[in-house]
């Protein structure tokens, strides 16, 4: 396959019903009514010349180059900004349409540089094919001004703008408008003086409002904005379609090559869930694939004071088989257990529960799920029947209300937010979408560029149930329920007796106003809005999950979306923003100590039957260890080895200090990773991972789509994830013979139902499925509960307010709640080794200025922030963004170790940490804690390696 | 807290927040019996219910006479 770019059509698609038929070139076609001539005549084959014009955004009209002639009007009008009539008859390709073009192209070139074959966009630059494509042969303007010899910007870390090679087209103006929603560029000056610029004129890019979603280097058709990638190496020669690794968006990309060097990342427009858009992460942060701190060779040690040694694999699965099974016939088998990772394939991920399941014989399998959305799982299956959102992203172009509670999509889940942004600045006349949103913080999407919120409820941290019981009493007292839908769709007798809760006084939004601290006129307009707006669907994510009332909450918000009817069509809906690429998948594929795949519980007779049958053991009918109680029990000396595949807990769970003593009360750790991350400084064996870029499989996004993840290169550590636990359990005896990660999504399939109709072979045709896919839904469900709930009839759960235990004082007045950035990822792990640092190199504590005085702190300075389990310094940024009273901080680095801050409090059901309350006292400083000295004395000796070279 | 003290804790936690189900005991224990591991169910059943709400109490008890029984 040599390289295309993918095909572009010019114009928007049009989402019209109505069909026109005209005829182009003597050619007819028929297309939606709304369709410009342009995107007309590609659709059959024709390529009309084009400059300004790019599918990725509305017809401007500028270049004049698309000018077609249509029988029966005057002149030679633009073919972008012409749309399809009946019976229209178009001709693309004239003497005149000809000698207009050469003109034009005649002008633009009179002020290019033509250094075409030293050009980073040389065999990929559409300036340079429309020169070709309309014969333009010579310029005979000798031409005194013009805007070249321009100095370039190299200020972005991934892509440079020379505006000596700017055409003026604008597209990547109306890329930042139309498809990122940032508004970042604009044109300066007039004539020769036309310059794009990122904000006001002395701003470079990195010094401006952009934020390097790549959007505007997509758009651009010349090397004006260019990838430094293909500076340095080329252009590619292939593409393979697959998957970001990043979020629980799940963009679809093309990974662009040279051989199997990576070029370039470029978001495909087929995806489904991106719709050709991408953010700094995916597009440009994929170079910590080839970081040299990954750890290419397995290594293992005795005692994690001992240096690593680098073994062979068969050395170190026959050396781990040994381990785990000494452990087990010393210890007894529920000594052992795994983690499964939400940054791995579905086939991985199913494969290390199934190792656990089957080969350690116990159901001691959790995953990073349960520090994040566990309680999602928990709650919409409770109230719904399902563990998972209810809505795909397309879903949100018909929503008319919007209230996001607990999330920050413009930082965490940016191509989703971009897309939720279009939607609430509206577009064609079509008024945008109002917005509520509940969070401490104002967060970037409460006022961006036309967008403010109409309501911000900047609640206290951990009374998210106490404000969604209040929006419940307004819509039940005020009579804004939708009684028709409960009746028909719900137990009427559970909403009964919720709507006589929730009526009670004591939650009426005056009432909680103390405690939530929500001004309860504004919540009682949020909450008619929401209830009387139209389409109502809500968006959240961990800011609602991790608290002591995480199941709660997310119950209170599912009441909330059945007390209005808001589910069971396009618009509405209970939408969890999932943080990690396949944290959906990995909570599917019986990841959770207590279920098998498809969230059947492990008492479940005929399921655990099912899976007996298959894999030829015995499985223990009893629910195995949580993350936590795997820590606890590793403490009180009876739990043992850990297999832990793409997870770092030492880093992102809570309380530093008790993870770090069960990791140390345990005989045999192994981490399977990238990188020497924190966990493995407690390490017996060390398994080299391999990056999505290096294998095949399948991620599921927060919209429950399947899809593909292809391999475009050779894993640098020699094996697939997939292969590395086959290998394991191969050593310990169990009889695998998987060739290909399709023979383990074949097993997935026969093994649970919602995932029936899911192959590689079906992947492939389709591009993704929403599951479930089954005989009723061949090709997926985009959206659930539409005709009834999973469950049957929805079910009201009375959610009282149950205040948390972790209490400011006089010794920790301050509420600690913590959150992410957009450039960075999680614990940082792949975003820290990547250019991405440019943007934010450290964790910084976020503080009011009222706080701030105080304590005599000003921006930049060290302070020690100290909670009851642990004390942490970094520095301070004083900013209104928090309400005083309220600190926040990030958790991306390392050297920071927030966690060591947070406490072990956790969600009632699920024991998901609450990272978002944490009672915390802050300080003037002058240096790092003990704890910060003594563990980074720790890292470097755990970090040694025999071979004399320093991992890290 | 040590792991006892963590189990009562969470056993009134899941009390507490249970607390307006029609049927709370029985809410809670099978709560208990759905997600926590037979070790955790052992050590909660030995130390008994000192420590543990009314409810919580009662939720341990019918658990261990269930077990007990069976």
């Amino acid at each position: 396959m040599t390289y295309q770019p993918q095909k572009d059509f010019g114009t928007p698609e049009s989402r019209s019903d109505e069909a026109v038929s005209l005829t182009i070139d003597g050619r007819e076609v028929t297309v939606p009514a709304g369709t410009s001539v342009m995107r007309a005549a590609a659709e059959q084959g024709t390529s009309i010349p084009k400059l300004c014009a790019t599918d990725s955004v509305k017809s401007y009209g500028s270049c004049r180059l698309c000018l077609v002639e249509i029988d029966g009007r005057r002149g030679t009008p633009a073919s972008c900004t012409t749309p399809v009539e009946p019976g229209m008859v178009v001709r693309t390709q004239t003497p005149q349409l000809a000698k207009l073009r050469k003109g034009v192209m005649e002008l633009y070139i009179s002020d290019h540089p033509l250094d075409c074959l030293t050009c980073a966009a040389n065999g990929d630059c559409e300036l340079q094919d429309q020169a070709g494509a309309v014969g333009l042969r010579d310029v005979r303007y000798d031409v005194q001004a013009t805007h070249l010899g321009q100095e370039k910007d190299h200020s972005n870390p991934y892509f440079d703008f020379d505006p000596s090679k700017c055409i003026a087209c604008s597209r990547c103006i109306r890329a930042c408008d139309e498809v990122q929603g940032t508004l970042a560029l604009t044109m300066e000056g007039r004539g020769w003086d036309s310059k794009i610029s990122a904000g006001f004129a002395s701003d470079n890019f990195m010094g401006s409002e952009c934020v390097s979603c790549g959007a505007c280097v997509q758009a651009c058709p010349t090397a004006t904005l260019v990838e430094k990638k293909v500076v340095e190496v080329g252009t590619p020669e292939r593409s393979v379609v697959t998957t970001c690794a990043y979020c629980g968006v799940g963009c679809t990309f093309r990974a662009e090559m040279r051989g199997e060097q990576l070029v370039r990342m470029v978001p495909y427009k087929d995806g489904k869930a991106n719709r050709g858009h991408s953010c700094v992460k995916g597009r440009f942060a994929w170079g910590y694939a080839q970081h040299q701190e990954r750890i290419l060779k397995p290594m293992i040690r005795k005692s994690i004071s001992d240096p690593w040694r680098e073994v062979e694999w068969d050395e170190a699965f026959a050396y781990t088989a040994s381990e785990l099974k000494r452990i087990s016939a010393k210890y007894g088998r529920n000594a052992l257990g795994g983690i499964t990772s939400s940054r791995c394939t579905n086939e991985e991920t199913f494969l290390v529960q199934k190792l656990v399941r089957a080969g350690f014989g116990n159901n001691n399998v959790d995953t990073c799920a349960r520090v994040c959305h566990s309680p999602t799982g928990y709650g919409l299956k409770t109230t719904f029947g399902t563990s998972a959102g209810t809505q795909d992203f397309d879903s949100v172009e018909d929503s008319d209300v919007i209230l996001i509670i607990g999330a920050n999509p413009t930082d965490g889940h940016p191509v989703f937010a971009s897309r939720m942004k279009r939607r609430l600045r509206g577009q064609d006349g079509r008024p945008g979408a109002k917005l509520i949103v509940i969070d401490p913080r104002r967060t970037d999407i409460v006022r961006s560029p036309h967008i403010e919120a109409q309501h911000h409820l900047p609640l206290r941290p951990g009374t998210n149930v106490a404000v969604l019981t209040a929006m419940a009493h307004v819509i039940v007292t005020e009579g804004l329920a939708d009684e028709a839908f409960i009746r028909e769709r719900c137990d009427w007798d559970e909403y009964s007796h919720w709507a006589e809760f929730v009526s009670q006084a004591r939650n009426s939004p005056e009432n909680l106003q103390p405690v939530t601290l929500v001004d309860a006129e504004e919540l009682r307009a949020a909450a008619r809005l929401y209830a009387t707006g139209g389409n109502g669907a809500i968006y959240y994510g961990l800011g609602v999950t991790e608290h002591s009332q995480g199941s709660s909450t997310v119950m209170a918000i599912a009441n909330l979306a059945m007390a209005t009817g808001n589910i069971g069509r396009s618009g509405v809906g209970v939408n969890p923003l999932r943080g990690q690429n396949n944290v959906q998948g990995a909570c599917d594929m019986g990841s959770f100590p207590h279920e098998l795949a498809g969230y059947r519980h492990i008492s479940d007779k005929g399921a655990r039957a099912l899976f007996e049958k298959d894999w030829g053991v015995t499985l223990d009918p009893e629910p195995g260890l949580r993350i936590p109680n795997m820590l606890d029990a590793a403490v009180d000396g009876v739990f043992k080895a850990l297999y832990c595949q793409g997870e770092d807990i030492l880093q992102s769970d809570p309380n530093t200090a008790h993870v770090s003593a069960g990791l140390a009360a345990m005989e045999c750790v192994i981490v399977h990773d990238l990188f020497l991350n924190e966990t493995a400084n407690y390490a017996h064996i060390f398994l080299p991972g391999s990056t999505f870029l290096e294998k095949n499989g399948t991620f599921t996004n927060a919209e429950r789509r399947i899809q593909p993840v292809r391999k475009v290169m050779t894993p640098m550590n020699g094996l697939e994830d997939w292969e590395v636990t086959q290998r394991l359990a191969q050593a310990m005896g169990l009889n695998w013979n998987y060739s290909h990660p399709s023979e383990i999504m074949d097993e997935i399939a026969r093994l649970t139902p919602t995932f029936a109709g899911v192959s590689f072979a079906r992947l492939d045709e389709m591009g993704s499925l929403q599951w479930p896919v089954t005989a009723d839904a061949p090709d997926g469900s985009p959206i659930m509960h539409i005709d009834g709930f999973v469950r049957g009839k929805g079910k009201f759960v009375v959610t009282d307010y149950v205040p948390t235990d972790e209490k400011t004082g006089p010794r920790f007045p301050l509420l600690l709640t913590t959150g992410r950035i957009l450039s960075q990822y999680n614990v940082g792990a792949q975003t820290r080794r990547t250019e991405n640092v440019a943007w934010h190199p450290e964790d910084l504590l976020e503080i009011h200025p009222v706080d701030a005085e105080d304590r005599g702190v000003k921006s930049g300075d060290w302070v020690k922030l100290a909670s009851r389990a642990g004390e942490t310094t970094l520095r301070a940024n004083v900013t209104d963004r928090v309400a005083p009273g309220v600190v926040y901080t990030t958790f991306h680095h390392a050297v920071t170790q927030a966690n060591v801050v947070t406490t072990d409090y956790s969600d009632w059901a699920t024991n998901c940490p609450e990272y978002k309350v944490t009672a915390v006292q802050i300080s003037a400083s002058n240096g790092p804690t003990e704890w910060q000295e003594e563990y980074e004395a720790l890292s470097a000796r755990a970090r040694r390696v025999e071979t004399g070279i320093a991992a890290e | 807290m040590n792991s006892e003290e963590r189990l009562i804790y969470m056993a009134n936690q899941i009390a507490t927040n249970l607390a307006t189900d029609a049927a709370p005991v029985a809410a809670v224990a099978d709560h208990i019996q759905t997600f926590w591991d037979p070790r955790m169910k052992r050590m909660i059943f030995a130390h008994g219910t000192d420590g543990l709400s009314p409810v919580a109490a009662a939720a341990i008890r019918l658990l261990a006479d269930a077990q007990n029984g069976g």
